[in-house]
C-alpha cells in the first residue's frame, strides 16, 4: 500500500517536474509564462499524434518514443515561439499573453480530444511503450518497485531536470540567462544577446513542458484522454516557486506534489468532502513558500528581478 | 574581404500620439480579421463549408431571448473587468478575480443554505449580499496586505488563492449538498426576475458600477493616487502618498465588486453554485478584457461586447456542427491573439533605420513618407509650445530641407 503510494507519487510528480523545469527556464529569462498549462495541453496533442503515427508506421519502441518526444516538443515549442513573439518582439503584457495561450491550448486539447473520440482513435496501443518498465522485469522488493519500475519518460524527465539545474548554475550560458532575467539592461550592456537568450529560453522551456503533457496522457492515464492537464499545469507553475527556481530541488518537490495530488484517492476513512481539504495542501504550501521567501527577503531565493517586465532597449 | 554583417532595415519607436479614432479603427479591423480567421480555421478542422460558419454564427442573435442573453453576458464580463481594473492601474497584477468572485459566490451560498426558506426572502438576500461582499474583500485583501508589508509577488499569490478557493467551495458543496453531482441548487431566498425579465436588474447594476468606476478612476482623489502609484511608486512616496494604504484600499474596492459579482451569479443568475460552471474562467477573461480595453471603461465595454459576440456565435456553430464544448474556447483564443497583436501596432511604429535610409537616398529613391513623419516628430519635440498654424508652416519648410534635425530648429527659430 505504502510502496504503491510512493511509486504512483513519483509517476504523477514527473508531470509537474517537466512543467516546472520548462517554466523555470522561461522564468529565468524574465518571462512569467502563465501559458504553461496550455502549452502542456498542446504538447499532449503533439505527443499523442507522434506516438500514433510511429506506431502505425510499425516502428519499434525506440522509434515511438523518439517520435512522441519530437512531436510533443514541436507543438509545445511552437506555442512557446508564439508566446515569445508576442512578449519579446511585440512586447505585449506577459500575463495577458500567457492566459490567452492557456485558454487556447486547453480549448484545442478539448476539441481535439472530442474529434479523436468521434473518430474512435485510441492511444492505448501506443501507450504500452511508455508504461512498460524501462529496466524490464525487476524484483518486487520496495526499492525496485519505487525506483526501477517506471516507464522511460520518468527517467528522461529526471535527467532533464538535473541537466537544466547544472547548466543554470555552473555554466556560462546559465549564468548569462540568469543575468538576462535579473537585469536585461545590464546584461545587454555586458554584451549578452538578450533577445536571443529570451527566445531560446521561451521556446526550449515550452518544449520541455510539452513533454510533460504527452507523458501524462501516454503514461499516467494509459492513453485515455483526460482533460485535467490544465489544472496540473497550474500546479507545475506553483512548483517553480516551491522549488525556488531550482530544478534539482524541483525533483524532490515534484514527488511531494505528486504525493499530495494522489493522496486523496488513497486515504481511507475520510469523507467525500474532507478530501477536498486535502487538495488545498499543494496550493497552500506554495502560497506559504511565497510569503516566507518574501518575508526573509534573501537574494538567493527571490524571483528573478526582471520577472514580468518586458525589455525594450530604448526605454530608460 | 570584409565579413558580411546583417544590418536591420527597420527599428521600432514608441508611439505616443496616436488618436483614439485611428487606434480603435485598427482594433475593429483586427476583430473582423479574427472572425475571418475563425471561419478559415473552422473550415479546415471540420468537414463544413466556409459559408456554414457564418450562417450559423449569426443564428446566435436572432431571437430577443438570445439577444438578452448576449447583453447579460456582456454586462457580467464588463463588471468583472471593472473590478480588476483599479488593481492593474496600480500595477498590482491581480489575476485572482476568479477566486475572489468564487468566494463571493460562496458567501451567498452559505447564507442561502442556512436561511433560505426559514426566514423572509428580503432578509436572506440582504444578508447574502453582505456576506458575499465580506468574503470577496477578505480574499482580495490577503494578497494586498502581503504585498504592502513584504512585497510578496502578487501574481503568483493570487493565482494560488484561486485554487485554494476552488477547493474550499468544493468542500462546502460536498459537505452540504445531498446530491453527489458537485452542484448545489437553491430555490428559496434568491433574487427572482423583475417583471418576467431576469436580466434587467443585473444590467442596471452593472451600469451603476460602470458609472461609479468612471468617476472613481477619473475624477476622484483615490483614482488619482492609485494611478500615481502605478506610474511610479517612488514618485508616489515623494509626494506623500501612503502607497501601502492605497494598495490595501484599492484591493478592498476590487474585492467588494468581486463579491457583488459572486452574489449576482449565485443569487440572481444561476440559483446554484458549482466550482466548474459558476465562474468558469470568466475571472481570467475579465483580466484580458480589462487590459485590452486599456483600463478605459468604454474600451472594456467594447472589448467584452466583441468577446461575447465571438463566444456566443462560436457556441452556436459548435452546437449545429457538433464540434464539442471546447470549440468556442479555441475561437476566442484566436480572437485574443489578433487583438493583442494589434496593441503592438498601436503602441509602436516601425521606422527604417538610418543605414537603410542612407542607402535609399544614394539610390535616389522617391522621398520616403516615414522619414518626413519622423522629422515632424523631432519638430514636435523641439517646439512643443507652438500653435497649429506655425507647426504647419514649418512642416512645409522641413520637407524642403535636406537634412533632419538642424534645419528644423533653425526654421522654427525664424518663425518665432
Amino acid at each position: 500500500m505504502f510502496v504503491t503510494l510512493i511509486t504512483q507519487a513519483i509517476r504523477f510528480g514527473v508531470v509537474f517536474l517537466y512543467g516546472s523545469t520548462g517554466e523555470t527556464i522561461v522564468e529565468k529569462s524574465g518571462h512569467l509564462n502563465l501559458g504553461i498549462p496550455g502549452i502542456m495541453c498542446m504538447g499532449a496533442i503533439g505527443g499523442c499524434m507522434g506516438a500514433n503515427i510511429a506506431t502505425k508506421a510499425g516502428s519499434g519502441a525506440f522509434g515511438v518514443i523518439l517520435a512522441t518526444i519530437f512531436f510533443a516538443m514541436l507543438m509545445a515549442g511552437m506555442m512557446g515561439a508564439v508566446y515569445g513573439f508576442f512578449t519579446i518582439t511585440l512586447r505585449c503584457n506577459q500575463n495577458v499573453t500567457g492566459l490567452i495561450i492557456t485558454t487556447f491550448g486547453a480549448g484545442t486539447l478539448g476539441f481535439w480530444g472530442s474529434m479523436m473520440g468521434r473518430e474512435g482513435t485510441t492511444f492505448f496501443e501506443s501507450s504500452k511503450v511508455f508504461t512498460a518498465p524501462m529496466f524490464g522485469e525487476v524484483g518486487s522488493d520496495w526499492f525496485s518497485t519505487i525506483f526501477l519500475s517506471h516507464g522511460v519518460l520518468v527517467y528522461v524527465g529526471i535527467v532533464i531536470a538535473i541537466i537544466v539545474a547544472i547548466v543554470l548554475k555552473h555554466t556560462r550560458t546559465g549564468l548569462s540567462l540568469t543575468a538576462v532575467g535579473e537585469n536585461p539592461g545590464a546584461a545587454d550592456a555586458a554584451g549578452i544577446k538578450v533577445i536571443k537568450y529570451k527566445y531560446t529560453a521561451c521556446i526550449l522551456g515550452a518544449a520541455i513542458s510539452g513533454i510533460g503533457g504527452a507523458f501524462y496522457l501516454l503514461d499516467c492515464t494509459r492513453g485515455s484522454l483526460e482533460y485535467v492537464i490544465e489544472a496540473m499545469g497550474w500546479l507545475a507553475v506553483a512548483l517553480v516557486i516551491f522549488s525556488l527556481w531550482r530544478p534539482n530541488i524541483g525533483i524532490l518537490g515534484s514527488f511531494i506534489f505528486g504525493l499530495l495530488y494522489i493522496l486523496p484517492n488513497y486515504v481511507e476513512g475520510v469523507g467525500f468532502a474532507e478530501k477536498e481539504i486535502l487538495k488545498i495542501v499543494p496550493y497552500a504550501v506554495t502560497a506559504l513558500v511565497l510569503i516566507v521567501i518574501s518575508f526573509f527577503n534573501k537574494k538567493e531565493t527571490q524571483p528573478p528581478a526582471g520577472l514580468g517586465v518586458n525589455y525594450f532597449r530604448e526605454e530608460r | 574581404m570584409t565579413k558580411f554583417k546583417f544590418e536591420p532595415i527597420f527599428h521600432l519607436a514608441k508611439r505616443t500620439d496616436i488618436d483614439w479614432k485611428k487606434s480603435w479603427g485598427i482594433r475593429l479591423a483586427a476583430f473582423i480579421l479574427s472572425i475571418l480567421a475563425c471561419a478559415v480555421v473552422s473550415t479546415l478542422i471540420s468537414d463544413r463549408s466556409f459559408g456554414f460558419f457564418f450562417e450559423n454564427f449569426f443564428k446566435a442573435f436572432n431571437t430577443p431571448q438570445k439577444l438578452w442573453n448576449f447583453f447579460h453576458d456582456t454586462a457580467i464580463l464588463l463588471i468583472i473587468a471593472l473590478a480588476v481594473t483599479p488593481c492593474f492601474k496600480m500595477r498590482f497584477w491581480n489575476i485572482g478575480g476568479e477566486g475572489q468572485i468564487l468566494m463571493g459566490a460562496l458567501g451567498s451560498a452559505v447564507i442561502i443554505t442556512f436561511m433560505g426558506g426559514k426566514y423572509p426572502d428580503p432578509a436572506t438576500i440582504i444578508l447574502s449580499l453582505v456576506l458575499s461582499l465580506a468574503f470577496g474583500i477578505v480574499w482580495a485583501v490577503i494578497p494586498a496586505l502581503f504585498k504592502a508589508k513584504w512585497n510578496t509577488n502578487e501574481t503568483l499569490l493570487t493565482l494560488m488563492m484561486n485554487y485554494i478557493s476552488v477547493c474550499i467551495v468544493d468542500y462546502f458543496i460536498k459537505s452540504e449538498a445531498s446530491s453527489g453531482t458537485g452542484t448545489m441548487s437553491f430555490d428559496k431566498g434568491v433574487v427572482g426576475p423583475i417583471g418576467n425579465n431576469e436580466f434587467i436588474l443585473k444590467i442596471i447594476l452593472v451600469a451603476i458600477v460602470t458609472i461609479f468606476m468612471v468617476v472613481y478612476l477619473r475624477y476622484s482623489k483615490h483614482g488619482y493616487e492609485l494611478a500615481v502609484v502605478g506610474e511610479s511608486e517612488k514618485t508616489a512616496r515623494y509626494i506623500g502618498i501612503n502607497t501601502k494604504k492605497v494598495i490595501v484600499r484599492t484591493l478592498i474596492l476590487c474585492g467588494a465588486i468581486c463579491g457583488l459579482i459572486g452574489f449576482m451569479l449565485v443569487s440572481a443568475t444561476n440559483h446554484s453554485i458549482n466550482t466548474a460552471s459558476t465562474v468558469a474562467g470568466k475571472g481570467f477573461t475579465g483580466v484580458l478584457i480589462s487590459w485590452l480595453g486599456h483600463f478605459n471603461p468604454l474600451g472594456m465595454l467594447l472589448c467584452s461586447f466583441l468577446f461575447v459576440f465571438i463566444d456566443r456565435g462560436a457556441t452556436q456553430v459548435s452546437t449545429y456542427a457538433r464540434l464539442g464544448a471546447s470549440y468556442p474556447d479555441m475561437m476566442t483564443g484566436i480572437f485574443f491573439f489578433f487583438i493583442v497583436a494589434t496593441e503592438f501596432f498601436i503602441n509602436y511604429k516601425i521606422l527604417p533605420t538610418h543605414h537603410f535610409k542612407k542607402k535609399a537616398k544614394a539610390e535616389e529613391v522617391e522621398e520616403d513618407t516615414t522619414e518626413t513623419e519622423q522629422t515632424e516628430d523631432v519638430l514636435a519635440e523641439t517646439v512643443p509650445t507652438l500653435n497649429e498654424n506655425v507647426v504647419e508652416d514649418t512642416n512645409s519648410a522641413v520637407t524642403e530641407a535636406e537634412d533632419t534635425a538642424t534645419p528644423v530648429v533653425e526654421n522654427t527659430k525664424e518663425v518665432e
